[in-house]
This record gives structure tokens, C-alpha cells and sequence, in this order.
């Protein structure tokens, strides 16, 4: 019995259904804007005006706009699962030997890998305007806003098996909009009033933003913050465990 | 331990006693289906009999309520998992953003043993077509597409589900001919119809289902005999219905007072014994063909006349 299954059994994960999703999302010119245009657009609207007023303020909105660019890359990947499933993509994988959790496998993968271009390009465009970091800083506040925004994967996993919709994002782009805004990643919080700045801690993005900026500031993140975002990571985990078994498992 | 012939002699699909209810509603009512491997069967029946609640579970896309499942052998899902079943779905299942070729790569790659993408593109009919978006495809040409990606494993039973819905007849034909070239290695086929003249031209068995039980089995040229052929309506006061059934060609006697109902395959036989052997009279001669009989034998006496 072994012996066949070695030759002819499940396959968990396949590089060239990466590689094609990779080329899938980089032929779509929407999810192109979302990853390439928006978050510098974002960064310059929301940061210039700090450039040379307020350097610390620049730097805290360039991360935080790293931190934004990556979260938009990672959710929409993994709610591009509800499209997917309308077109009964996901049914077709169940007809191959590919192990059901080797789709979300590829799909946490291609949006981890994703997540690393509006990083790159923010950071670069928040270098070329004169952001003064050491290169030290520069590399962890990168990898942290980057690693981070894996939350946000699970996220849009979550929300992906959740939601019947032909296109998530619809619904997603805006929310994550506002949870960006109420978490603090367009301005620094100490800017905004006191009512939002309560509201910030209950935000996913609150604790990420703490944790990416952490390198630069003294951001006051705490071991709370970090547990926070395990906490928020757990539950989207959770949640798309939960209906990826009623999913597959379908009656 | 020789596991390869113990494998041949398993039967391609063993459906024993299958329940599948959803709610209230029973779709598979304790079917019963066996098919050998190499034979190619052709599932008919109305919509809503149960043909794709089956089709279902024989894919362990879903699970069956009662009864058992085995695919060569195997539960579904291994079968599917070792590449011995594959299926052609009616609708959906291919993302329109990816070429024709690459939705056979992407495929491919989740085998571990595919067949070449440049082969099975050129036995599904689609090479001239491989950089083509999906999207982009007519309905007929990513039903070959869907057939392409059925021939990644080169399985050993591949169902189709009512693969030619809504198909012009042009794009059938070359759908059937794209099966038809690519059947002779001795694959099992099971598939779903609407189409009575495909059941009749592609299939050598043909199981008819109501109710999600079956109704009628057997060969096309059994069925044929039993649903297709002559009816031959005669006034036989005491007629022998023995002897009536013994006679060559003859499927079912029906007497209803009188009124003697012969369904049979060659009626001037019939007609020759009960001239010169019996008193009958009044004779009446009709034939049924296939689709008189698919109706006869899947359709409700309240739903008569809708049809399909």
C-alpha cells in the first residue's frame, strides 16, 4: 500500500502553483495598483508634510505605510479564496491530489512573498526623500513590517472563507482603510484626539504598527502589544481553520 | 503479495446500498452501481434524480449518508489522491486569468506523475489554443480543457458530468470525438447525460435513474430491447402469457383484461405467431424509441409531459 503512495499519493505543495499564482497577481492590474501605487501615494499624502518638520513623525508613517502596503498585499491574496471558491476552483483542486491544506500553503506563501514589494518600495521611496535611519534600523523596521503583516494573511484567509461574495476585496479595501486609520497608521497617534486614541489598542493594525516601528521609536510596545497580536493572529487562524473544515468537508 | 492483479480484477466503481439525504430531501435512495473496468457507461436521468449527488460522492467531494463507495477498491478520496479516478465537471473549476496552458501546468504540477502538458493538450484538441486566456475560451473548447486536466494522471475511470450542457452540436461532436480517440486504452468512462443520442452513441452500458434509485440498467442494445423497439396492442381473450414471453425478441407482457401488451425487439415475429397461432385481433403496432422509454421509466405520472 505505502509503496504506491510514494509514487502516486498527495502532493502538499506544488512551487510551480506559486509561481503561477505569483504571475497571476502581478498580470492583475488592480492588485498591481494596490501593491505598487497606493502605499507610496498613501505615504506621501499622509507623511510629506512631516518631512522636515518633523523627521520621527516622516519615519513613524513611512513604517506604518510599509505596514499598510504589506497588510493590503497579504489580505487580498488570501481573500482572492472567495473568488476562487464562487468559480469552484478550490473544487477542482479537491479532484487532484493536492492535500487541501496545500492551497492555503500556497496562498500564505505568494502573500508573504507579495508583501515584500510595497515594503521595498516605500522604504525606498521614505530613503530617496531623505529619511535618516541607521542600516540596522532600516533592516528590522523592513523584515518587521513585512513578517507582521502576516496577520493580515491570515486575515484575508479568514475573511475569504467567510465571505460568499464574487470579490472580497470590495469590501475588504475599505475595511482595511479603516482599521488603518483607527489603529494608527496614517498619522502618529499622539497627533489625533484623545476618542481615537482610545480606540486604537482594540485595532489589529495598532499593535503590528508598535511592533514594525519598534526599531526606530520608543514606541511603548510592551509584551502585552506582542501578546495582543498573537492573540489577533490566533483568532483569524482559528476562524480559517474552522470554516476551511466546513468547506472541504462539505455535505 | 501480487497487488497488481488484485487490482484488475476490482471493479472500477462499487456503489452498494448509497443514501445521500440533505434535510428532508433523500437525492440517492439505496442505489446500487457497479461498473467493471473498461466498460463505458452512460448515467441518465431527469434533473434532480440524483446523478450528480452521486457523481458527488463517487468523487468524495461529498459523503454519503448510508451505504459504500469504492473506487477501484479504494475510498474515493485515495482514489483520487493516487490518480486513478478523475472527473470532467459540467461548469467552473478553471481560473480565467491563467492561458489554457498554463491551467494544464498548474494542474500537472500537483501530480506526481503526470503525462506530458504538450500530450494531453494534443489529445484534448486544444494545442493551437494553449496561449489563450480562459477566460477567453468558448464554452466547448474549456470543456476540453476541463478534459485535458482529466487526462493529467491518465486514470483509470474518468466521470464526466453532463459535459456537453449546453454545447451548439458542433462543439459536442468535437468534444465526443476528443473522448472517443482517447478511449480505446481500455479506461473506464462514467458519464452524466441529458443527451439521449450520447447514452445511445458513446455508451456500451446505460443505467437510468429515478429517484436516486436506478430503474433500468443494461446494455445499449438490453435497454434498447427493453425501452426502445416495438409495441405490439392486440384484443387475445385468454392469451398465454408463457408462451407470449418465450417468444423471440419479446421484453415484457402486460394483460390488462382482454387487452394484451407485447414490448419487444423484432414485432413481425410476434405479429407472424399471433396470427397463425392465436385468435387475437385488433392489432396495433407502435414503436418507442429511447426517449419514449427514458420518459416511461424516470418520469413521475404527476410530472408527465415536462420532460426534460
Amino acid at each position: 500500500m505505502s509503496t504506491t503512495s510514494i509514487e502516486r499519493g498527495p502532493v502538499t505543495f506544488s512551487p510551480t502553483y506559486l509561481l503561477l499564482e505569483l504571475r497571476r497577481s502581478l498580470r492583475n492590474r488592480r492588485t498591481l495598483i494596490f501593491l505598487v501605487i497606493m502605499p507610496p501615494v498613501f505615504f506621501l499624502l499622509f507623511g510629506h508634510g512631516y518631512r522636515d518638520s518633523d523627521p520621527e513623525a516622516f519615519a513613524y508613517v513611512m513604517i506604518s505605510m510599509a505596514v499598510y502596503g504589506a497588510m493590503i498585499a497579504t489580505t487580498s491574496i488570501g481573500a482572492q479564496v472567495s473568488v476562487e471558491r464562487s468559480q469552484g476552483w478550490t473544487r477542482q483542486l479537491r479532484l487532484t491530489p493536492l492535500r487541501p491544506t496545500g492551497y492555503v500553503l500556497t496562498k500564505v506563501g505568494a502573500a508573504l512573498i507579495l508583501g515584500v514589494v510595497p515594503v521595498v518600495i516605500v522604504l525606498g521611496v521614505g530613503a530617496a526623500l531623505g529619511a535618516q535611519l541607521s542600516f540596522g534600523e532600516w533592516i528590522a523596521a523592513g523584515v518587521l513590517s513585512w513578517f507582521c503583516s502576516l496577520v493580515f494573511a491570515a486575515l484575508g484567509l479568514f475573511l475569504g472563507y467567510l465571505i460568499p461574495a464574487e470579490n472580497a476585496m470590495q469590501f475588504m479595501g475599505p475595511l482595511l482603510a479603516l482599521m488603518s486609520f483607527f489603529g494608527g497608521l496614517f498619522q502618529p497617534l499622539d497627533q489625533m484626539p484623545q476618542a481615537l486614541q482610545d480606540i486604537a489598542p482594540w485595532m489589529p493594525t495598532y499593535a503590528v504598527g508598535l511592533v514594525a516601528r519598534s526599531p526606530i521609536t520608543d514606541s511603548g510596545l510592551t509584551l502585552g502589544h506582542v501578546a495582543d497580536l498573537l492573540l489577533w493572529t490566533g483568532v483569524f487562524v482559528a476562524g480559517t481553520a474552522l470554516l476551511f473544515r466546513r468547506d472541504t468537508q462539505r455535505v | 503479495m501480487n497487488t497488481t492483479a488484485i487490482q484488475e480484477t476490482l471493479p472500477a466503481v462499487q456503489l452498494s446500498g448509497l443514501v445521500k439525504s440533505f434535510g428532508a430531501v433523500t437525492a440517492v435512495n439505496g442505489l446500487d452501481l457497479t461498473v467493471t473496468p473498461g466498460e463505458v457507461v452512460a448515467f441518465l436521468g431527469p434533473n434532480g434524480a440524483g446523478k450528480t449527488s452521486t457523481i458527488d460522492i463517487l468523487l468524495g467531494l461529498s459523503r454519503a449518508t448510508r451505504g459504500s463507495v469504492k473506487v477501484f477498491g479504494l475510498d474515493p478520496a485515495q482514489a483520487v489522491a493516487q490518480g486513478r479516478i478523475a472527473a470532467v465537471m459540467q461548469t467552473g473549476g478553471l481560473l480565467k486569468d491563467l492561458t489554457v496552458r498554463e491551467t494544464v501546468q498548474l494542474n500537472a504540477s500537483l501530480y506526481r506523475q503526470p503525462r506530458p502538458v504538450g500530450e494531453v493538450l494534443e489529445r484534448a484538441g486544444i494545442t493551437q489554443i494553449a496561449g489563450r486566456r480562459v477566460g477567453k475560451c468558448s464554452g466547448g473548447e474549456q470543456q476540453r480543457l476541463r478534459f485535458a486536466l482529466a487526462l493529467l494522471p491518465e486514470p483509470d475511470l474518468l466521470v464526466l458530468d453532463e459535459p456537453t450542457t449546453g454545447m451548439d452540436v458542433e462543439a459536442r461532436r468535437a468534444f465526443w470525438n476528443a473522448i472517443r480517440q482517447d478511449a480505446a486504452q481500455g479506461r473506464s468512462i462514467l458519464f452524466a447525460t441529458h443527451y439521449l443520442d450520447e447514452a445511445d452513441s458513446y455508451a456500451d452500458r446505460i443505467v437510468m435513474i429515478r429517484k436516486g434509485a436506478v430503474v433500468a440498467d443494461g446494455t445499449a442494445s438490453q435497454v434498447r430491447g427493453m425501452a426502445a423497439g416495438r409495441q405490439v396492442r392486440v384484443v387475445l381473450p385468454g392469451a398465454d402469457q408463457v408462451a407470449l414471453a418465450a417468444l423471440p425478441g419479446v421484453t415484457s407482457v402486460q394483460q390488462r383484461g382482454d387487452s394484451v401488451t407485447i414490448a419487444c425487439g423484432d414485432s413481425d415475429s410476434v405479429l407472424r405467431y399471433l396470427i397463425t397461432s392465436t385468435t387475437a385481433h385488433d392489432f396495433e403496432v407502435t414503436s418507442r424509441n429511447l426517449e419514449d422509454a427514458f420518459i416511461a421509466l424516470t418520469t413521475d405520472e404527476a410530472t408527465t409531459g415536462q420532460g426534460f
